[in-house]
Order: structure tokens, then C-alpha cells, then sequence
């Protein structure tokens, strides 16, 4: 690995904090009375909302379907995903400094499944709260679930949703970006070795 | 009726006052079988567009009219016409407690006990630089004399304070270009006691010797708006009608309406208007202040009560304060001065650039027009005409600038566009009438129905005039709305005055009698406008936070329950354990944190109010049941699908049981069977 790959390789690192500046998913709500809209954010560490009382005006419509409340302290995943997020910046920049080509690709790909798992995490929480859904709510619709989509626009009664991914996945994105680059600059740079090696 | 109305104009500026009043009692009497053509003459075919505020666009502008003897203030969307809120200042509100419930029964006490209504005449808007900032919107409180502030990010009335040796608060409250100062006068002179304060006891037959009137100097604080008593003028025993500062050079200055200098004490419609001048009196502030601060004042005691709403709590509270310190006129050279204004004078406008004070004597027939500079020399040449009460009184050609000759009949008051033109309303004629303050000369005039008493440009009041509208404020409505029995609600007409002709534009009903209003252009107020209290900033003593936390508890004969309201329930909503005569006081605290969604709380039999809470308020309301019984409560304000279903229980006990205190919401029920069964047949 030459000094621009280690470079990248730090780059693809130091991206990962993107998730701790800003949010990796946004879950957009518009209805008839709330032409501000709602919006719920989702961190790595936190549930938030466009105002800080979005979180509890989304319980209070939820409660007439009768959907448990969301709080931020209902998902263990927000508790342990930071330290995930730390240990891949750690290794990033270990791998950058130790130099070793191999490495970065196991970096890589450790990261995407990372990511593909957050996302399949994601999606079953969101089945597990528009599914799981109280036999006594006030409303009740025949065969009626309320899945918010993962990706994308959807109609929930008088509510359309909109999710879609935020700032903070960039991050993911340019990591993996960053490090292959990283991978790629570095096997330039060994043929150029080796060529001059052999002339 | 427009060539009869130029005509009879003519006649009566000739022959004065006793014609103006016959006239206007025909025109009255002629409005009927006219009512036709004046509708039709006055107005374009166009104008519904100048006033169409499409379906979910807002209004230009906020303007502020006075509710007079309601005791509350309008706020209307300019220019659609449209009420946009009631404000209740000086009165208790059944639409949401205000003067009933626990948190602000203080803000109506006074000297004279619990007083729940008045008489509002003025609101007038804080002002930065001599201009309208949207902050606050003070206004008087005329009966009780009183002086409220209203915050205008909440358009809730924070501050009332009481105003000692005052009878009658009517030249009030006028603002200084920086809200250094709020002046509010009397409207009515009584006997002082100087040596025990407040009024004393006196023979009417004395009137000329003893009563005197007052004018208060409210000091405003810079940052929060609340206010102080600083010191009072005591002014000779006339009666003062109306008030005004005057800005650019005269800005140091401000300038109060006087009648009955005769100083007459009965039948005053005849012995009030006497004399062919009565004053204007001009009263250097800054002066004053100085005078004051340099140990000029002396200090009576004094009994009135200041009362506050406190942001945190929700919650007002009342001081009484016992001291007051007084200037008087004749110990401070320079500081007052009158001006012989004709006849029984009502409004004192001092037009954008601060030269020109027009004075409206509502029973002469010309509109003098007074020079602050003119003034100025006066005081320096000292052309004065005697003195009254130590107070020197300009011979009247020294300080006037000219007349407006036959402006029409009862001039009352007077607003400026910006434009170097004024527009005066003429009670008598039913007119407004634009005259150019230069030359005095008339330029327009348009009828108005009827008999109008204020008008209003936005800023009309301050250095740069909106310019663009004016609300004329009309006493008598008959034929301009479907007919309501014998009384009809007063009537605003709105007026464009963009163009060199007057355009009527708009009819629209007011409450009540406003005597005055202010206009603001929207984006000063709105961007600061609060959508919802911050719970967590909460720090009412019984403010419940989280459902968990809701209480009942007995303390001696007394009930407390501190209870929770959200979408769509109360915690609690089973009560037990109150017996007959208990006082029952309901601490409501609504959980929402959301904008207009207030929650309303109402119990059966409640002999005053319900109560309206806004989200992340507490409100309390006291109940004392007289009969045992099951008593529902529940909200007022419709707030979700489930808000017929926001209900609860309070159980009275007779005197005396044995039936322990007891409170709970939500008992695990049953769950229906799926399909079928009347739980699931509700939603088809």
C-alpha cells in the first residue's frame, strides 16, 4: 500500500463518523393536520425528530391503532450499534497504518455485510411495530397492518410515508467507496512494482 | 345625498354647532330610502379581489381593535376582514377560564377587590426606533383604571397594573418612541388626598378647588416589557380625553386632549362646553423623568395592585403597592405647557414627521393644525396668554400653523399616510376626510356608515404609515348586515387609500365598541408566534409531567387532584373518595407538545367555568360539589377522533362517609373476540 491508499483507507475511517453528525434514515409522515408534517430520525444512537416532540406525537397517533410506543430505549440496537460503528473506524485506521492490501478488502466486505445487516434490522423492527398491534386499539381495520416502508412512499389510511435513507448512510457509502479506491490504487501501484522490478 | 351632504357642510361650518347636530340627526333619518345609492356609489366592482384572502393564504396584516365595555381586545386579519382571535384582558372568559380559573383570577384583582370587566379603549403597539416592534400591545383598562400588557409570541394578556389617583384611565396607554415610558391620564378629575393618598372625601361644590387630575409615568422594561409606576404629574382638575407622543424632533414630547376647563361638576354635556378653547397639553417626558430623578418628587401613599403572569408557572400573582411619587406642574419650570385647542378637543395626532399636532375638537368647526417648531419659539419668545395652576398657556396664533377649513362636521381623529396626507373621521357628517398637511386643503372625502368614531392606518400612529389600508371604526351599523334584534354589532369598514381617491373595500363586524385599534404588518408577529409550552419548562407547583406521576390527595376539607390530559384521556378518570363541601381544586396539566392542540377540562355543575389548557400548561379549576352524586367530567375542546371519549368519573360522597380517597385509569379489560362482537363493528 502506497502513502494515497493509507490515505484513503484513513478516509474511508474517518467517513464512518458522518453517522454520529447526522441521521441514517428518515421516516417522513404527512397527513391533512399536519401540513408541517412529521419526521422521524433515525441515528446510530438515537430515535429523534424534526422538533424534539415529534417522537411523542407519532405514540399519540399510534395509539389509536393501538401500536406500542417508540422510544429510543426500545431497541438494544441503538446501544450496541455506536460500538460497532467505533470498532470499524478503529480497524479502518489499523488498517490504513499496518499497510496490508488483503486487509482492506476484509474491511470492505465486513462492512457490508455490517450495513446489509442494520438493514435487515431495521426492517424487522419496522414489521415488529406495524404487525404487533394491540388487540384493544380504539382502530381497528380489518386485515389492515402498518408496516411503514423500508424504501420509498406508502399509504398508511390518512397517512402517506416516505422513508428513505439520510445523511448518515453516506457515511457507509463513502467508506466503502474510499476503500476501494483504496484497493484499487494500491494493486496500480503493485503491477507499476512489479513492471519495474522485471524491466 | 352626496350634493345634500356638500350643502348642509356649508351651511353648518357657517352657522356652527347647533345645525351640525340637527344635521346629523337628518342624515340619520335619510339614510333609509338613500340606502341604495350610497351602497352603490361608493363601491367598485373590483374591490372583493382587493380583499380576497384565497383558502389557506394569510393576511397582510394583524390589526388590533379594542373590544371597549367587553373588556377584551379583537385581533383581525387585515385585509380580509377576518377575526382572528379574542384576547380577554379585563374580563373572565368562559371560552377558556381566563379570570376564572386559579392561575389568573389574580391578574383582575384590584384596590376595589375582584373587578372581572372594564372598559378598553386603546391598544397601542411597543415601538423600537418610534415604530410598531410586535412585541407587546398595551392597552387601558378606562373604568377601573388600569394598564395591561399582552404578549403578542402567546397574544395573552401578562400584565395588568392598577393606576392610583386615576379616575377614569382614558389618555391611555401611549408609548415613547422606545417604549421608554407608557403615560396613561385621567379621564375624570377627583379630589386627592395628598396626605393619606388616593381620592378624598370632598363637596362636589368644591370641584374648582380640590379635584385634581393625574397623568402616570409607566416605566417599561427593555428586554421582558414589565412595567413600573415611576412617578405622576398631578395636573389641574379638567377633564382629559386623549393622548399621543410626538416623534422625529418633537420626540421628547407628549401631548394630551383636555375638556371641561371650565371645570363645571354638573350637566356637563352644557358646562363642559362653555368655553370657545379649551387645551392641549404638551408635557416634556424627559423633562419629567429628569425632575423626577433629580429629587423633584414627592411621594404620597397609595394602594394598587400590580399583577403579573409569570411564563414557568402559568400562574399570576399580585403585589400591592403602597407609595407613590408625584411631580407637580408648578415646582417644575419648562416641563408643561397648554395650548388653547377648540372645542372640547377628542383626538391629538401628531402627524410622521413630528411637526404637525392636529387637534380635533369635536365641536368646532374648523381642524387647527398646531407647528412644534412654532412651539419651540414660543417657549423661547415666552408668548404666553396667563397661566393656569402655575402652568403657562401659548397665546394661540403663536403656536398654531393654520386651520383646515370646513372639514366637515365633528372632527374626532386624525391619521397620516406617510404620503404628507392625514385622513380625519367626521362623527357628525359620517365621513373620513383626506386633507394634505401642508396646505389644509381638503382633497377627499368618502362616506362611511355611520358615525365613525376612530380610524386606523397600519403605523398611521408612528414615523412611516403603512400607507396602503384604513379601518374606520363605525358606531352605528343599522341596514349594513341582516338584521339581530335592536342591537347590531358595530361596524369596521376597511378603505383603501393606495390611490389619490379613497376606495371602500370592506363591511366587517366587530365586537363590542372599539374605540381605537393598531395594525402591523404580519411578519413582524408571526415568526415570533409560540406554537406550544415547552413541558420540561413547566415549573407550575402542581404541574404533572408523566401519567405516573397524577395524584389525589385530601388536605383537611380540601381535594387536590393533580391530573394529566393527552389524546384522549385523562389520568385520572375514576375519582372517589369527595364528599359534600369539599373544595375540589383540579390541577390539570395537558401533555401535549403539540401546536393548537389545548385541551378543555369541565366537570358537571361547576358553578364558573371550565377551563382550556394549552399544551404544556397547567391550569386549575375549583369545584365544591353541593350534592352527593357520580359527577362526569370531560374535555371541552374538540382535540381527536376519541374526544367524545376523553371523559371521566368524580364520586361525591355525603358528608361525613367513610369512603377513602381513590383514583385510577384503566383497568385491564376483556378482549373482545376478533370479528364480530360491537368493538370491531365501530369502525365500518
Amino acid at each position: 500500500m502506497n502513502k494515497l491508499s493509507r490515505l484513503l483507507m484513513f478516509l474511508a475511517a474517518l467517513s464512518l463518523g458522518l453517522l454520529f453528525l447526522s441521521p441514517m434514515w428518515k421516516i417522513y409522515l404527512k397527513a391533512p393536520q399536519y401540513p408541517e408534517g412529521l419526521e422521524m430520525h433515525i441515528w446510530v444512537n438515537k430515535i429523534s425528530g424534526s422538533s424534539e416532540s415529534v417522537l411523542q406525537n407519532f405514540n399519540i397517533l399510534n395509539h389509536y391503532i393501538g401500536m406500542e410506543p417508540i422510544h429510543a430505549e426500545s431497541f438494544a440496537e441503538l446501544k450496541i450499534m455506536p460500538y460497532i460503528v467505533f470498532a470499524f473506524m478503529i480497524t479502518g485506521a489499523i488498517v490504513a497504518l499496518v499497510g496490508k492490501r488483503r486487509l482492506i478488502l476484509y474491511w470492505g466486505v465486513l462492512l457490508l455485510i455490517g450495513g446489509a445487516v442494520g438493514i435487515l434490522d431495521f426492517y424487522l423492527w419496522l414489521v415488529k411495530f406495524g404487525t404487533n398491534l394491540s388487540p384493544e386499539a380504539p382502530i381497528k381495520v380489518p386485515g389492515m397492518t402498518y408496516i411503514p416502508p423500508l424504501l420509498g412512499r406508502k399509504q398508511l389510511l390518512n397517512f402517506e410515508a416516505l422513508s428513505l435513507p439520510s445523511t448518515g448512510s453516506l457515511g457507509i457509502l463513502l467508506a466503502l467507496v474510499f476503500a476501494a479506491i483504496a484497493y484499487y490504487v494500491s494493486r496500480k501501484n503493485k503491477l507499476e512494482e512489479q513492471t519495474l522490478i522485471t524491466t | 345625498m352626496g350634493k345634500l351632504l356638500g350643502k348642509l357642510k356649508t351651511i353648518a361650518s357657517d352657522v356652527g354647532l347647533p345645525l351640525a347636530l340637527i344635521s346629523g340627526l337628518f342624515l340619520q333619518s335619510c339614510s333609509e330610502s338613500n340606502r341604495s345609492t350610497a351602497k352603490t356609489e361608493s363601491v367598485d366592482e373590483d374591490v372583493a379581489k382587493a380583499v380576497y384572502v384565497a383558502p389557506g393564504k394569510h393576511d397582510e396584516l394583524y390589526s388590533f381593535l379594542s373590544g371597549g365595555f367587553n373588556g377584551q381586545v379583537s385581533v383581525y386579519g387585515i385585509p380580509s376582514g377576518r377575526l382572528l382571535k379574542v384576547i380577554p384582558v379585563f374580563s373572565q372568559f368562559p371560552e377558556n377560564g381566563y379570570g376564572y380559573n386559579e392561575e389568573t383570577r389574580p391578574m383582575l384583582m384590584t384596590s376595589h377587590g375582584f373587578v372581572p370587566w372594564d372598559d378598553l379603549h386603546h391598544p397601542k403597539l411597543s415601538r423600537a426606533e418610534g415604530m410598531a416592534d410586535g412585541r407587546w400591545l398595551f392597552v387601558n383598562g378606562n373604568n377601573t383604571p388600569r394598564v395591561a400588557r399582552i404578549d403578542l409570541t402567546t397574544f395573552e394578556t401578562v400584565e395588568i397594573m392598577e393606576i392610583p389617583n386615576s379616575a377614569g384611565n382614558h389618555c391611555s396607554p401611549y408609548p415613547t418612541n422606545n417604549n421608554e415610558y407608557i403615560l396613561a391620564g385621567t379621564r375624570f378629575s377627583v379630589p386627592l388626598d395628598l396626605a393619606k393618598g388616593g381620592m378624598g372625601d370632598a363637596s362636589l361644590e368644591e370641584y374648582k378647588d380640590k379635584f385634581r387630575g393625574s397623568i402616570s409615568f409607566i416605566k417599561v422594561d427593555k428586554d421582558k416589557g414589565d412595567m413600573e409606576l415611576d412617578f405622576q404629574v398631578l395636573v389641574p382638575g379638567f377633564d382629559y380625553d386623549l393622548a399621543n407622543g410626538g416623534k422625529g424632533p418633537s420626540g421628547d414630547w407628549v401631548f394630551f386632549t383636555t375638556y371641561n376647563t371650565e371645570k363645571a361638576r354638573t350637566m356637563k354635556e352644557l358646562g363642559a362646553s362653555q368655553n370657545d378653547k379649551d387645551y392641549l397639553a404638551a408635557i416634556n417626558w424627559k423633562l419629567a423623568a429628569k425632575y423626577a430623578a433629580e429629587g423633584k418628587a414627592h411621594e404620597m401613599p397609595a394602594n394598587y395592585y400590580h399583577n403579573k403572569l409569570d411564563h414557568g408557572t402559568h400562574k399570576a400573582t399580585s403585589t400591592i403597592k403602597k407609595k407613590v411619587r408625584y411631580l407637580l406642574p408648578e415646582e417644575c419650570p419648562g416641563m408643561m405647557y397648554l395650548l388653547p385647542a377648540p372645542k372640547s378637543p377628542h383626538g391629538i395626532d401628531v402627524d410622521p414627521t413630528g411637526e404637525y399636532m392636529v387637534v380635533n375638537g369635536k365641536l368646532a368647526s374648523t381642524l387647527p393644525v398646531f407647528s412644534f417648531s412654532k412651539m419651540q419659539k414660543a417657549i423661547e419668545d415666552k408668548a404666553f396668554d396667563g397661566e393656569v395652576n402655575g402652568i403657562p398657556v401659548f397665546k394661540y396664533d403663536a403656536v398654531l400653523y393654520g386651520e383646515v377649513k370646513e372639514p366637515g362636521l365633528g372632527p374626532l381623529h386624525t391619521e397620516f399616510d406617510g404620503k404628507g396626507n392625514a385622513y380625519s373621521t367626521m362623527f357628525v357628517s359620517s365621513e373620513v376626510v383626506k386633507w394634505n398637511v401642508k396646505d389644509l386643503k381638503v382633497l377627499d372625502r368618502m362616506p362611511v356608515y355611520y358615525s365613525p368614531g376612530h380610524l386606523m392606518i397600519p403605523g398611521g400612529d408612528t414615523k412611516e404609515p403603512y400607507g396602503k389600508y384604513l379601518v374606520v371604526m363605525n358606531k352605528i351599523t343599522k341596514d349594513r348586515y341582516l338584521p339581530t334584534g335592536p342591537e347590531l354589532v358595530h361596524s369596521a369598514q376597511l378603505i383603501d387609500i393606495s390611490g389619490d381617491k379613497m376606495r371602500m373595500l370592506l363591511d366587517f363586524p366587530t365586537l363590542a365598541e372599539p374605540h381605537y385599534a393598531q395594525g402591523i404588518p404580519a411578519d413582524k408577529v408571526a415568526p415570533n408566534s409560540v406554537k406550544f409550552f415547552k413541558l420540561d419548562e413547566n415549573t407550575h407547583p402542581e404541574a404533572v409531567k408523566k401519567e405516573a406521576d397524577a395524584s389525589v390527595t385530601r388536605q383537611g376539607k380540601t381535594v387536590k387532584v393533580n391530573m394529566t390530559s393527552i389524546r384522549s384521556h385523562f389520568v385520572p378518570d375514576n375519582i372517589e373518595g369527595v364528599q359534600v363541601g369539599d373544595t375540589v381544586i383540579f390541577h390539570v396539566t395537558n401533555l401535549e407538545q403539540d401546536w393548537d392542540v389545548p385541551h378543555g377540562f369541565a366537570v358537571m355543575g361547576a358553578d364558573n367555568a371550565e377551563t382550556l389548557i394549552m399544551p404544556g400548561a397547567t391550569q386549575s379549576l375549583r369545584w365544591v360539589p353541593k350534592q352527593a352524586g357520580v359527577y362526569p367530567f370531560y374535555c371541552t375542546d374538540f382535540c381527536s377522533a376519541l374526544h367524545q371519549e376523553m371523559q371521566g368519573y368524580i364520586r361525591v360522597s355525603p358528608k361525613g362517609s367513610n369512603v377513602p380517597i381513590k383514583f385510577s385509569s384503566g383497568e385491564k379489560k376483556p378482549v373482545p373476540p376478533p370479528n364480530g362482537g360491537p368493538a370491531s363493528a365501530g369502525i365500518n
